[in-house]
């Protein structure tokens, strides 16, 4: 067995020891529980011939060697190779929540330094120390403002992700807790008017904003808006599914977020079919009692030397128990240490470059496709790195011929809106290479039928 | 050590010092060197009405967390503002600086479920 | 050499300088070119250093962090055991890695492939009818079935069944969990045995039951060998029952959650199938179900369907997710699963298959007994009796004797090089030391563990001042706790007048 370091007399001797003649003694259940069926796995196989199986599977994912237009809350971005040089250190890589801090300073400076990042880019006073990916943060945090509120609702734009709506609604059923929807304007954005109606009406524990939104348009919460925060006593909590942007954008603090959730897989994770990725949580500091997970502090040791330590542990579920205000244990540490090392590696300056180039590359390729007879661009507003092509006719036979011919051309969001069934959320980022974006074109004008009219 | 006594004790090991109507609310010096260094104090918003043994506010320290019940009902009058930013002054002055709260008293016969200073030095003795 | 030392390392805000970044893209673009400049962000005051910088920085943080890499780290209910390589190598394959979420299925066959093998093991392995590998973690997993529960209970009209039972012995998780599906909780205190009891169990039963988790062995080390007994009673009850797989590395090959009765169970990936840790996460935690729970698993369901419409020849079959399960809870995350960790825990099962998965829990069984026989002379064992794959121990003697407590002994197991047990932990056992050596371990090196832990005990009782100023050999000394939470220090913040 590759990993049993145990000799036959090595198992004598402790047998011994313990006083017992055989392992069976020591592994020996009640016959009532005792196994009804041999389970049915695999034979054991060698290591080089695992690596071979593997390969193979990995051989199968033809999407990977496609040009690739997908986004939607999962991004291809550059990641620099001493990331992963780094973050795979064994120390790293093999540790435990830090509980004892004395031999896990690094881990914990490193996790304060996270903590550090996320509240500069987002402007907020504190942040956690990660939840599993940005669908549960936004539920972590619905939850924090029904707490910090007392009311049993929570209003969501329709322009946040779908699937992190989902999962807000999954975990508030558990809840009995009511979700409403704030409509969309024509133009892709979350409707003003309808919101400011929303908040005099009910009272919301909380309001949930996403920008860019989940088309990639650039919201921006007007003074009016903000005041009827303020009126309804409603928490905002402003979504990032694509944390890259928060390098371009005005901080959510500066429109008057008291919560920001979201999803930094952007920061140097891999895409991974969709996890692990790493959630972030960051408030305002009269959150702080109900922020949830753990929390890394800056405190002294016994001799008044600089120290860190994972603290404000009794509001966590192994010391609170069923009255935890979360019940998150594991989180996604080593994810957050590799945006961290991303973080580090760019600066401002060479974050702020990525996100222009991203900006650019979609601007380029919005230019080109929009050109494509019987393709349009849906919504006008300003975009970062996403936008919405309708292709006039069913989104999802455009993009099956797509892939007949290599591409992969983006998501079909009639998948989630039933009204833009002819719609595709296209995606360029930095990765996006002036060939994928000339062998889409030339797919396109294949594909796409040009109206009669025309 | 003996218990104060001019106060009542609850089986919670809070304590109660009743002036006519006013009653001022705290926990007693055994139960803060049980809990260990204090963090925090979550207390009820001053007007809260609250009932006899109810669940009123948590007690942090670095390691547990108890709930705080009242020993009398009534309605909140004022909070401990201090123990916002010096929480260690119920380690330090369980029964004088670092009271929690203050109560309107509602029903002052509800003090015969309270415990004397001699009946609660019982209760801890055997605790311990 | 360079030697790690023991000073101050800045925070990498407090290093580098303004233009000292911006090396890795082309930067032929401004993003005002493209947006209105009212609509962007003035300043991002993030600092700039040289990669060799960054590289100095986290490698030197590195050397101050206790990995499984660095040294034995029995950590209870953890599982801190070896983490293959290889496991890592295939995982980081491009065609597995660069593999987005919403690729068509068709073009991910073989992420879908592992997904759904994994998926059927799992459930043979541990004789539940299927899993889900949507949750991140065990916690996630726990409140995923909660909410499984509750809605079944709601779809047969049992409104009524508002309760979770929940051993006194239970990870936090398992309450807060509770709380986090909406259901009231009830505490069960365990006999003098250690285990839950049949009476009082039946004594918390009824009409309002929903569900009773109970994690076997127990966090004590001990299995509940009345399980099958109180599997019925709740049934009885018309409860369901809940598994936590926390310590499922003690019954790989040996019993399986299904056959004792569970309803609904989690594994922590992380824990038996050696998934790395990181540092508290990612994780991974599939939910187990029984046949009745099916159709409630979160969304999406890895379906296979081979060429002939039947499931059996592998080679031949077609994969794919399915998003439109009418019954199901809806789905738990951004995505479909923590994938990377799926690829690790698969690599794993392929390294052993059965009889290899049966020996590791056999083995960790072995050691664990091994490491409580050789303590008990000079460590309270409170429950003195075959244990699991972990045990107990508790320094409450000692501590009356030379006022050293376990967290005292764990500082100074740091100094001889080890990691400390965990402590305090389960609450019923005061000053708790809980010891899980994991089945990785060598015999020396438990020797090697067994003669550090008498010589924290020997001298404790001969000067326990020693002990008591431990830990001495790390980067820092005993951290001030209730400092750190008096006062929280969460973020570092720029020096005032410096932007």
């Amino acid at each position: 067995m590759p990993y049993l370091p145990h000799t036959k007399r090595d198992i004598a001797q402790m047998l011994d020891a313990i006083g017992v003649a055989s392992i069976d003694e020591l592994v020996r259940v009640p016959a009532a529980v005792a196994l009804r069926a041999k389970p049915e796995i695999v034979a054991a196989l060698p290591e080089s011939e695992i690596v071979r199986r593997f390969e193979e599977f990995a051989g199968s994912d033809r999407a990977t060697t496609m040009a690739s237009f997908l986004g939607a809350g999962a991004y291809r971005h550059y990641c620099p190779p001493a990331i992963m040089a780094l973050a795979m250190r064994g120390e790293f890589l093999t540790s435990y929540t830090p509980y004892q801090a004395e031999v896990s300073q690094g881990y914990l400076q490193a996790i304060y330094e996270w903590q550090t990042y996320i509240c500069l880019l987002t402007g907020l006073d504190i942040a956690d120390a990660s939840v599993y990916d940005g669908a549960t943060a936004l539920a972590e945090g619905a939850i924090m403002a029904l707490a910090a509120t007392n009311r049993k609702k929570i209003l969501v734009s329709r322009a946040v992700h779908p699937n992190y709506r989902a999962v807000l609604k999954t975990y508030c059923d558990g809840l009995d807790v009511a979700i409403d929807e704030v409509p969309l304007l024509p133009g892709g954005m979350t409707d003003p008017q309808a919101l400011r109606d929303a908040l005099s009406r009910g009272s919301y524990a909380a309001v949930a904003l996403q920008s860019p939104n989940f088309f990639g348009i650039v919201e921006t919460v007007p003074e009016d808006v903000r005041d009827a925060f303020k009126r309804s006593g409603t928490v905002p909590i402003a979504v990032v599914a694509e944390a890259l942007a928060l390098a371009a954008f005005p901080t959510p603090a500066s429109w008057g977020a008291q919560i920001c959730v979201g999803e930094a897989q952007s920061f140097g994770v891999a895409l991974a079919y969709g996890g692990p990725y790493v959630g972030f949580i960051a408030c305002t500091s009269d959150h702080l009692r109900r922020i949830p997970g753990r929390l890394v502090g800056r405190t002294v040791d016994r001799n008044g030397k600089e120290a860190y330590v994972l603290t404000l542990q009794a509001r966590e579920q192994h010391i609170r128990r069923e009255r935890a205000t979360s019940n998150i244990c594991t989180n996604q540490a080593h994810c957050a240490l590799i945006a961290t090392i991303y973080l580090a590696l760019m600066g401002a300056s060479g974050l702020r470059n990525c996100a222009a180039q991203n900006v650019k590359r979609a601007h380029e390729l919005v230019k080109r496709v929009s050109a494509i007879p019987g393709c349009r661009l849906q919504f006008e507003a300003p975009f970062f790195n996403e936008f919405v092509l309708n292709v006039g006719s069913s989104a999802a036979d455009v993009l099956k011929a797509l892939q007949k011919r290599g591409i992969l051309g983006g998501l079909d969001l009639g998948r989630f809106y039933h009204e833009m069934s002819d719609c595709i959320l296209m995606t360029a980022t930095e990765m996006t290479t002036s060939k994928d974006i000339d062998a889409l074109c030339a797919a396109l004008q294949e594909v796409v039928r040009v109206p009669a009219s025309l | 050590m003996a218990q104060p006594p001019d106060l009542l004790y609850s089986r919670e090991h809070e304590w109660v010092r009743i002036d006519s109507d006013t009653a001022t609310i705290g926990i007693t010096d055994y139960a803060q060197s049980s809990l260990g260094d204090i963090v925090y104090v979550e207390l009820p918003k001053v007007g809260t009405q609250v009932a006899q043994f109810s669940n009123t506010g948590v007690i942090e320290s670095v390691k547990a967390v108890s709930d705080l019940y009242t020993p009398l009902s009534g309605e909140v009058t004022e909070v401990n503002e201090a123990l916002e930013n010096d929480p260690a002054l119920v380690n330090r002055e369980p029964f004088a600086g670092g009271w929690l709260f203050k109560l309107q008293v509602k029903d002052s016969k509800q003090s015969e479920n309270l415990l004397s200073p001699d009946s609660y030095e019982e209760l801890i003795a055997e605790a311990q | 050499m360079y030697q790690p030392r023991s000073e101050r390392i800045p925070l990498i805000f407090e290093q580098g300088q303004p233009g000292r970044a911006n090396r890795y893209l082309p930067s032929d673009a401004q993003l005002s070119d493209y947006l209105p400049a009212e609509n962007l962000r003035a300043e991002l005051p993030l600092p700039e250093s040289t990669e060799l910088d960054v590289v100095r920085h986290y490698t030197r943080l590195s050397q101050r962090t206790f990995g499984i890499d660095t040294g034995f780290y029995p950590l209870g209910s953890c599982t801190m055991k070896y983490n293959p390589r290889v496991n890592d190598a295939v995982a980081n394959l491009p065609g597995l890695r660069d593999l987005h979420p919403f690729a068509p299925d068709e073009l991910s066959q073989g992420a879908l492939r592992i997904m759904y093998e994994l998926e059927r093991s799992l459930a043979s392995l541990f004789g539940m009818a299927a899993f889900s590998l949507n949750p991140a973690a065990g916690a996630h997993a726990e409140l995923a079935a909660l909410l499984i529960a509750k809605k079944y209970f709601s779809d047969r009209g049992e409104l009524n069944r508002q309760t979770v039972i929940v051993p006194d012995t239970a990870h936090g998780t398992n309450p807060a969990s509770a709380s986090m599906a909406g259901f009231r909780v009830v505490s069960l205190k365990s006999d003098e045995r250690g285990r839950v009891g049949v009476d009082t169990l039946r004594a918390v039963l009824g009409d309002d039951t929903a569900v009773c988790m109970m994690t076997n062995p127990n966090t004590l080390g001990l299995f509940e060998d009345h399980i099958a007994e109180i599997a019925r009673a709740v049934h009885d009850a018309g409860g369901l029952m809940y598994y936590d797989g926390a310590n499922a590395n003690a019954l790989m090959g040996i019993a399986r959650p299904g056959d004792m009765g569970f309803d609904l169970m989690h594994l922590n990936l992380h824990k038996t199938f050696t998934i790395p840790h990181g540092g508290g996460g990612a994780g991974a935690g599939p939910l187990g179900v029984a046949e009745h729970l099916v159709e409630y698993l979160p969304t999406p369901v890895v379906r296979a369907i081979a060429k002939d419409g039947s499931t059996a020849n592998e080679d031949s079959r077609t994969y794919w997710l399915d998003f439109d399960v009418p019954k199901s809870i809806g789905p738990m995350r951004s995505f479909w699963s923590n994938f990377a960790h799926i690829v690790r825990a698969l690599a794993y099962l392929y390294a052993n298959g059965l009889e290899g998965l049966t020996d590791v829990s056999r083995l960790a069984v072995l050691n664990a007994n091994y490491v409580r026989v050789k303590v008990a002379p000079f460590l309270e064992t409170p429950y003195p009796e075959i244990c699991q794959h972990e045990f107990v121990a508790s320094a409450q003697e000692l501590k009356k004797q030379s006022g050293v407590r376990a967290v005292d002994i764990a500082k100074a197991l740091l100094d001889r090089g080890f990691h400390a047990p965990t402590m305090y932990f389960p609450l019923i056992v005061p000053e708790c030391l809980m010891i899980e050596p994991t089945e990785t371990e060598s015999k020396e090196t438990l020797d090697q563990f067994i003669a550090a832990l008498e010589d924290v005990v020997a001298t404790a009782k001969r000067d326990p001042q020693q002990i008591l100023d431990a830990p001495q050999r790390t980067v820092v000394a005993r951290v001030d706790e209730t400092r750190a939470a008096r006062q929280p220090d969460l973020r570092w913040r720029a020096p005032a007048g410096v932007t």
